[in-house]
């Protein structure tokens, strides 16, 4: 079809290469969530719904700059689609400068997410570390949406300063709620600051959970997840139990253009949730 | 009282597993001590004769630095330790500890601790089996906040 | 059993002109500036005759023979791969109408062709970018559009070429697989050329062209020629499971070594017919209005293959060469049931520093043995 056949308000056909093509999306809200970090809620232009699993991601396409994938920030209900984004690059900064009703490019939701299925009557137990917090914002309200079917669950959320903590309103109700349990800690802390100062692998030592049947899911920095991973095998939960959602260099996100590959894995298609039974040699060879 | 100690200790993670004619020598060295919340425990260039094992509540280790305030860079809670500072010359605290809540404690006192270790050299094995990780441990937690893994790379 | 049947040099002519007839457009090996390309050609005579070719690591060059032959240099830098997954292909375009934007997929050019000339290795190549692109779950309709309509008359290799491997990698040089019709092309006594057909496509163009049964000498020699090749192949990959050398061997010093002389340059991954990575590009107008998104290739030698917010998720040389021959000898296999390598040796041929895959897979082989 060619540009000039298009018109306003027209329903165009995109069966070829769909998965390619975005869809037009509007920005609903948006607000900041720490210094460089902002929290956007999209809909779809065409009102369509989007269903997701947690723990997946879409492709956001501001136009003429470039497109990026971001993981699922959530929502209570489910179906909302919350995208949290830092200014990393050219892509993330010109998705935070947008403003509601801006208009985006949107394709997803892609990959495998977490294991809420195999979680069920299981302990949970969920650790994040900076950003990582956002794709398993998604399965916290999926845990809490159904909570009868999950043992103790328990959050435990290391950030870099107490300004960087995201979703400080949710983390306030969540800890209300006494659903779940949830301990955090900071690497650097300020005066003010009245919690824990250390990394998130010291809270496990303390963390409640029956080894046999846990459920581990960790999303942060490489570095924190390895060691997270390592910790939670010492305190014997099974590497086939033990979930981490991997990132890389996703474009395509359908395992064709094999920029996200991680060892035989294309992350974007076969995860970026994969077991660390799966992952732990990988994780053991450098620039892999 | 030292058998009530005795008690208090062979209950702490940090003593687990440690055979209980050890544990009595250990605890005919302590005291229990109680902190209230925003207590100072020691203070920085302070000699260090003291070695805590925490029971209850929460302490947060800081360096005071100008016009940037006490900076914590550790907290320590109920089940850890600190002060390890007292097994190596010169005994001297290198951060300020303070309570952050009512804390309740069991401190050793090192001058007896190291006499003991210094006529029984199993004892000082043993503690020194039982400090080292605690060191690498939070040799390990430096590194990884040095690192500083949550700041945006780019 | 095949039926086989003979062609002579002129049949082959009014073989070609059916396939021009029925609506496929010819592309077939042509000399130019010295090297053996692949292009759009209106008839057997734009075929190179008597050209054969001296392949070495990192050298190339043909020569002129006497012989009449059509078929007789092996691959050169060109792979039918840049007939049907396009080096440059645009996504999607959008415009913005007063303050909405429309976004519209773009239609892949359709493009009917025959490929002629296509060598063993090359039919396994397609039937591997096949897998990757249209059997493996998504389909990259770009790629199919092309592929359902490619013709694809093939030729047993008659010679070996110094860089080929095919015979360890079992993909050569006897044409299998997926084609429509093979040739034998055989010099003496006479200029003739066996046919094959494996494809009703196929059959239907050779029953319009004159043609004869092979008689039992002549398939007899065509036999011979194919194992001569065979016999003759310029290098082999080491006998033994490459999947699992390599996967268990992915911090072995001899990446460091390899890397030691590898550019980076990705010359390898341009010339491979099975390499199948891509990147895209947004452009836009200057008053953002007009955008669009293009495709083109990409390669894992490329720093920014691997970026990650921060750097390069494979910063190091040695970390790039060894993600393109392992995922290429060894995590192919995890994805796709089998190796990403046809021993065509185009890799070898074109690295200007002549890295061979063989000799470093044997290094690390030798090294394991050791």
């Amino acid at each position: 079809m060619s540009i000039t056949a298009i018109h306003k308000h027209n329903v165009i056909d995109m069966h070829d290469m769909q998965q390619l093509v975005p869809k037009l999306a509007r920005v609903k809200s948006c607000f900041s969530d720490g210094p460089d970090v902002s929290t956007i809620e999209v809909e779809m232009a065409d009102g369509a719904p989007v269903d997701y699993a947690p723990g997946q991601f879409n492709m956001l396409t501001v136009f003429g700059v470039g497109e990026a994938a971001i993981s699922i920030s959530g929502a209570p209900d489910g179906s909302r689609l919350i995208h949290t984004i830092r200014d990393v690059g050219a892509v993330s900064q010109a998705l935070m400068r947008l403003k509601p009703g801006d208009q985006l490019g949107l394709r997803g939701p892609f990959g495998v997410g977490w294991p809420v299925r195999a979680a069920q009557s299981k302990d949970v137990l969920i650790v994040a570390g900076g950003l990582g917090l956002a794709p398993l914002r998604s399965v916290l309200y999926h845990i809490l949406a159904h909570r009868v079917q999950f043992g103790v669950v328990t959050l435990l959320y290391g950030a870099r300063r107490p300004a960087d903590i995201l979703y400080q309103s949710e983390i306030a109700n969540w800890r209300e709620s006494c659903e779940i349990n949830v301990v955090m800690t900071v690497d650097h802390a300020d005066v003010e600051w009245p919690g824990r100062v250390g990394v998130v692998t010291q809270l496990i030592d303390q963390a409640e959970f029956q080894s046999q049947n846990t459920l581990a899911m960790i999303c942060g920095p490489e570095v924190m997840m390895r060691f997270v991973a390592s910790a939670l095998v010492d305190r014997e939960i099974d590497a086939e139990n033990i979930f981490l959602s991997m990132e890389r260099n996703m474009k395509c996100a359908i395992g064709h253009c094999g920029h996200c590959q991680f060892g035989p894995n294309f992350l974007c298609r076969d995860g970026p949730v994969l077991s660390y039974k799966k992952l732990r040699p990988l994780l053991k060879v450098k620039e892999l | 009282m030292a058998v009530e100690y005795a008690s208090m200790l062979s209950k702490h993670a940090f003593f687990k597993g440690l055979r209980s004619e050890v544990v009595d020598l250990v605890a005919g060295c302590a005291q229990e001590i109680e902190f209230s919340a925003g207590q100072y425990i020691c203070h920085e260039d302070d000699q260090a004769d003291q070695f805590y094992v925490l029971v209850h509540g929460h302490v947060a280790l800081q360096i005071a630095s100008p016009g940037r305030g006490a900076r914590t860079f550790l907290t320590i809670g109920a089940g850890e330790v600190f002060g390890v500072n007292w097994l190596v010359a010169p005994y001297r605290w290198t951060y300020d500890a303070k309570a952050l809540d009512d804390t309740k404690a069991v401190v050793l006192n090192a001058v007896c601790l190291r006499r003991k270790c210094e006529a029984d050299h199993d004892l000082g094995f043993e503690l020194m089996k039982r400090v080292m990780p605690v060191l690498i441990e939070r040799l390990h937690v430096c590194r990884i906040q040095l690192l500083d893994l949550y700041l945006k790379q780019n | 059993m095949t039926v086989i049947n003979v062609l002579a040099l002129d049949d082959l002519q009014i073989l070609l002109e059916n396939l021009q007839e029925d609506g496929y457009a010819l592309i077939a090996p042509q000399l130019q500036d010295g090297v053996i390309i692949y292009d759009q050609v209106e008839g057997l005579e734009a075929l190179p005759r008597g050209v054969n070719d001296i392949q070495t690591p990192g050298g190339y060059q043909t020569h002129k023979t006497k012989e009449p032959s059509l078929f007789h240099y092996v691959v050169g830098p060109h792979s039918w791969k840049k007939f049907l997954h396009l080096p440059k292909l645009q996504l999607w375009q959008a415009k913005k109408f007063s303050d909405e934007i429309c976004i519209a997929s773009s239609e892949p050019a359709s493009f009917k062709a025959a490929f002629i000339g296509v060598r063993a290795g090359e039919v396994k190549a397609i039937a591997l970018q096949d897998k990757v692109l249209i059997n493996s779950g998504v389909v990259d309709e770009a790629y199919k559009i092309r592929r359902d309509k490619a013709f694809i008359l093939a030729v047993d290799c008659a010679r070996a070429g110094g860089s080929c491997f095919c015979v360890s990698m079992q993909s050569g040089p006897s044409v299998e697989g997926n084609y429509d019709l093979a040739l034998t092309e055989i010099l003496t006594p006479n200029h003739i050329f066996l046919v094959r057909s494996n494809s009703e496509v196929g059959e239907k163009i050779l029953k319009k062209t004159p043609h004869r049964p092979a008689t039992a000498e002549e398939i007899r020699i065509g036999q011979e020629i194919v194992a001569r090749t065979a016999a003759n192949m310029g290098r082999a990959m080491p006998d033994t499971n490459i999947a699992n050398l390599l996967s268990q061997n992915l911090q072995h010093p001899h990446w460091d070594a390899i890397a030691s002389r590898c550019l980076s340059c990705a010359n390898c991954t341009m010339v491979c017919p099975t390499c199948f990575c891509t990147t895209v590009e947004d452009v836009s107008d200057l008053k953002m209005e007009e955008f669009s998104r293009e495709r083109r290739w990409d390669s894992c030698f490329n720093l920014d293959f691997s970026y990650l917010h921060g750097g390069a998720a494979r910063s190091s040389v040695a970390a790039r060469y060894r993600q393109w021959m392992t995922h290429k000898l060894s995590s192919w296999v995890d994805q796709f049931g089998s190796s990403g390598c046809v021993g065509c040796g185009r890799c070898i041929t074109w690295c200007p520093v002549g890295i061979d895959l063989t000799q470093e897979t044997q290094a690390i082989y030798d090294d394991q043995l050791g």
